[in-house]
């Protein structure tokens, strides 16, 4: 933590809403990730033009126009490319990634995998609602196996995968859980996982009010981490294996460097590109 | 088959040999040999599908006078060994004249085509006369009997073995010299080729590049920075040269887990402010074409690359064709305008890349660089291309005054917008794939989607292209209208005709989206004869072309896949005999 962050705030949460009046609909989990983004930001003393929000497509794909900072809401599933272009490209930026469950874990799958091994330094906040929003209720990679719907009837028959252990195979320096439920210790983790090097994976559990009303009961569900975030990725492997889908906090914090190859510093000019051409 | 052209200015010849066998590395050397003694030249290769150890050809065009074609036919056909040879059979036109010489040891093995052809043959035991040699190879002799047959300087042939082999060491080069050497002697014995006709002019202000390499040039003559990419035959080599060339000037190449990733990663750099491009062929075009549509939404500047090879689908890829033009101009979703320009040399990858970039940022649009493998692959002697004054140059936003608001899809007469670079005071803004209204807020209202439409299309429709929508030769009422790398041989075909009754013009459009229809019709103007030209097997660009202008009836098509290059004789019968009905 630098010593900028602990001075008194000179931005306040306010400062990185837009005007714009998000389509969500009312209860929707996803009003207080967008709260606890604008507060991570604010506590971070972050200008809001250094900081950009990218994401896909999906209801909570809808973050960045509803922020005050640049951003970019690109197509379905790409969002972690996208946002990765932008920070090798500019390094000086602060680069959030907003996704949901089927827009990160389904069509950009791959995305996520090779956005967790090449550890460019991005904060990846999935919005989990083991449902797919948007198209108005299909079941998606974190779905229950029997979760009944128009598209599966009786269920889609396939068990859900865990995207935090897949996060850590795959090599995110980063791995947390919040609740949208709880703006502030949200803010807190992302917080934390800004100020992380490399890729830092954020799940947060963001019920969807509309398609999965039984999601009521997770406010009852989640709890708090009870061991500290370990670097041993041994450990973190059994505990994420293991843990029942609620437990909140940040599990795991790794040291690899992160991506971020040199740019801007010519040693040639293009004559010089050029002279290797000539006979 | 065409009749053989006058050649008398030109050599050329073919080295063949199963994978391993050093045949495109022989090649390289002959070429750089012919180029340091101030020829100029063409060599393209042709492989046959395996990775490593397959047959391998190195097919080479020597002249006093720029190469923009391959020949219609050989002098001269040098083969290792005998492995699957049959397979170049259709690529390589043989006539009485030509000389083959085979690999005396594997006699048995010559292919019928060449025991029952019409060519001259001769035998050289390789094998034996190499195994004489420490650390001999066959392909070292190949060189030197080629070298001797053709009248390359011995001192240029050394120097380019010596430059080939320098991080090898002395040993190998000396091996080498010996084989060349060894080569050299026994071409006495061989039945005579045609000599290299005199070199003409100054051989400083020449390059010997690849398109591949061109493009990549181009690009970064452009301003390009930052490149992501996945590798693809027959684009892989624009990436592999822009990787350490980027670094050197500042900028970044990453390699991205497919081209989903490739074009979305380019877009993000380029959103960031920094000139982006991707390079891929026809696969990577197809999975790309969804996020080349955001960029036209967006308004973020990108250039795509796309060093086209037979299709469809995995289709040839060592093997050119222009058969990814539909997909180019019509595959993104929605009424989606963009740029389509057209490379239509090796030389001629650089302008066309660099102006691309140029087109890109200017409009802030994505603009697609048809290139294809018979370009990208391919090497050449070429005059060095002037480096024209296109720069990236974004019109950007800067941080509006007190009580005003930053419009990133503000309405203007030009349909450009000034493009903020986050990090910019007071722009903050969402770029959008969603429909937006002119400060970006996402909106799906009927006035503001026909708004947006006709900002997106203004922008490309009104830019001023100048004369560089097309490249026009030649004279006469009958016009061959081509594009890409068709013209070379148009090109050839026109100057073998020039000054005879049947003297044509060319227009070779390197501006196809938007299609340049006006500019087009005056081209056209006074035509007595049109023929169509090109390198697919649907006829992609007569229909693009009948889409966009009025074609006269009686219009000519010459229409052939790939992978068979279109060669000069080819067009020149055509002009002279019409289209055989
Ligand atoms: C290429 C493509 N395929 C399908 C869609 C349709 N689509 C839009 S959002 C979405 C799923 C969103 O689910 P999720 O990411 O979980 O977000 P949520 O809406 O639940 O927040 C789908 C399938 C699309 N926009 N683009
Ligand atoms: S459908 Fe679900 S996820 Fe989408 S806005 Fe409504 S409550 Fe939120």
């Amino acid at each position: 933590m630098t010593a900028e962050t602990a001075l008194a705030p000179k931005h306040s949460p306010r400062d990185y809403k837009s005007d714009i009046k998000p389509v969500w609909c009312p209860g929707c989990g996803d009003y207080s990730v967008l709260g606890s983004i604008t507060k991570a930001f604010s506590e971070l003393n972050l200008d809001p033009e250094n900081v950009a929000v990218i994401s896909g497509i999906g209801c909570s794909s809808r973050i960045p126009a509803y922020t005050d900072c640049y951003g970019f809401h690109g197509v379905h599933g790409r969002s972690l490319p996208l946002a990765a272009g932008l920070k090798v490209a500019r390094p000086d930026m602060t680069v959030l990634v907003a996704s949901g469950d089927g827009d990160g874990f389904s069509i950009g799958g791959n995305h996520f995998m090779h956005a967790c091994r090449r550890n460019v330094d991005l904060t990846y906040v999935v919005m989990d609602n083991r449902v797919y929003g948007m198209t108005k209720g299909q079941a998606s990679p974190t779905t229950e196996p029997d979760w009944d719907n128009a598209l599966t009837p009786g269920g889609s028959g396939i068990s859900p995968f865990r995207p935090l252990v897949i996060a850590l195979a795959a090599g995110a320096n980063f791995i947390a859980r919040g609740f949208s439920g709880d703006q502030n210790g949200t803010a807190k983790l992302l917080k934390e996982a800004i100020e992380h090097p490399g890729f830092s994976f954020v799940q947060i559990l963001s019920p969807c009010v509309t398609f999965r009303p039984d999601q009521k009961t997770w406010k009852d569900d989640v709890h708090d981490a009870a061991v500290d975030p370990t670097d041993e990725i041994g450990r973190a492997a059994r505990r994420l294996m293991t843990d029942d889908g609620f437990n909140t906090g940040v599990l795991y914090k790794g040291e690899r460097e992160a991506f971020q190859p040199p740019i801007g510093e010519a040693t040639a000019t293009v004559a010089d590109l050029e002279g290797k051409f000539a006979l | 088959m065409n009749q053989p052209t006058d050649n008398t200015t030109s050599i050329s010849l073919v080295l063949a040999g199963s994978g391993g066998s050093g045949v495109i590395t022989a090649g390289n050397m002959l070429l750089a040999a012919a180029a340091k003694a101030g020829w100029y030249g063409l060599m393209t290769r042709s492989a046959g599908p395996q990775i490593r150890g397959g047959e391998a050809a190195a097919l080479l065009r020597l002249s006093s006078e720029p190469v923009s074609a391959q020949p219609d036919r050989y002098d001269l056909i040098i083969a290792l060994d005998w492995l699957n040879f049959e397979r170049f059979a259709d690529e390589i036109p043989l006539d009485k004249d030509t000389v083959i010489i085979g690999d005396a040891s594997a006699a048995k093995k010559t292919p019928a085509f060449v025991t029952e052809g019409p060519a001259r043959r001769g035998d050289i035991d390789f094998k034996s006369m190499s195994k004489a040699i420490p650390g001999g190879r066959p392909n070292m002799i190949a060189l030197g009997t080629i070298g001797a047959l053709i009248g390359l300087p011995e001192d240029a042939l050394d120097a380019a073995l010596s430059d080939a082999l320098a991080k090898r060491g002395e040993d190998a080069i000396a091996a080498s010299r010996a084989g060349a050497e060894a080569g050299r002697a026994i071409a006495a014995e061989m039945p005579a080729t045609p000599k290299l006709p005199t070199p003409e002019g100054e051989k400083a202000g020449r390059w010997l590049i690849s398109g591949n390499e061109a493009a990549g040039l181009g690009a970064i003559r452009g301003g390009v920075r930052f490149v992501a990419a996945y590798p693809i035959t027959p684009a892989t080599e624009i990436l592999e040269w822009m990787s350490p060339a980027l670094t050197k000037v500042g900028g970044v190449l990453v390699q991205a887990e497919d081209e989903l990733a490739s074009i979305n990663m380019a877009i993000g750099g380029s959103y960031g402010g920094v000139p982006a491009l991707t390079a891929t062929s026809g696969p990577g075009l197809a999975l790309m074409t969804e996020a080349i549509g955001l960029a036209v939404a967006s308004e973020v500047p990108v250039v795509i690359v796309d060093v086209m090879r037979g299709g469809p689908s995995t289709g040839i890829p060592t093997k050119s064709e222009q058969s990814d033009l539909n997909m180019a101009l019509y595959a993104l979703p929605g009424d989606a305008p963009h740029i389509v320009v057209a490379p239509n040399s090796i030389r001629d990858c650089v302008f066309t890349t660099q102006w691309s970039v140029h087109l890109a940022e200017a409009m802030q649009t994505p603009a697609i660089v048809l290139s294809d493998q018979a370009l990208g692959q391919a090497k050449s002697v070429i005059a060095a291309p002037a480096d024209i004054a296109f720069f990236a140059q974004r019109e950007t936003a800067t941080t509006p005054a007190e009580g005003e608001e930053y419009q990133r899809y503000a309405v203007t007469a030009s349909g450009v917008s000034p493009m903020a670079v986050p990090g910019t005071p007071g722009c903050a803004y969402t770029a959008d794939g969603l429909e937006h209204n002119p400060r970006g807020t996402p909106s799906g209202g009927a006035k503001d989607h026909h708004i947006q439409l006709d900002k997106r299309q203004r922008k490309t429709d009104d830019f001023d292209y100048g004369q560089h929508w097309a490249d026009q030769a030649g004279e006469g009422d009958t016009v061959v209208l081509t594009w890409g790398s068709c013209t070379g041989p148009v090109l050839e075909a026109l100057d073998n005709l020039a000054g005879t009754e049947q003297s044509a013009r060319m227009v070779s459009m390197r501006l196809l989206m938007p299609a340049p229809k006006e500019q087009l019709a005056n081209a056209l103007e006074g035509a007595k004869r049109v023929i169509v030209v090109e390198q697919t097997h649907s006829g992609q660009f007569m229909g693009y072309l009948r889409a966009n202008i009025d074609l006269p009836k009686n219009v000519e098509h010459h229409c052939t896949p790939g992978p068979l290059p279109i060669r000069p004789g080819d067009i020149e019968t055509l002009i002279k005999e019409g289209t055989p009905s």
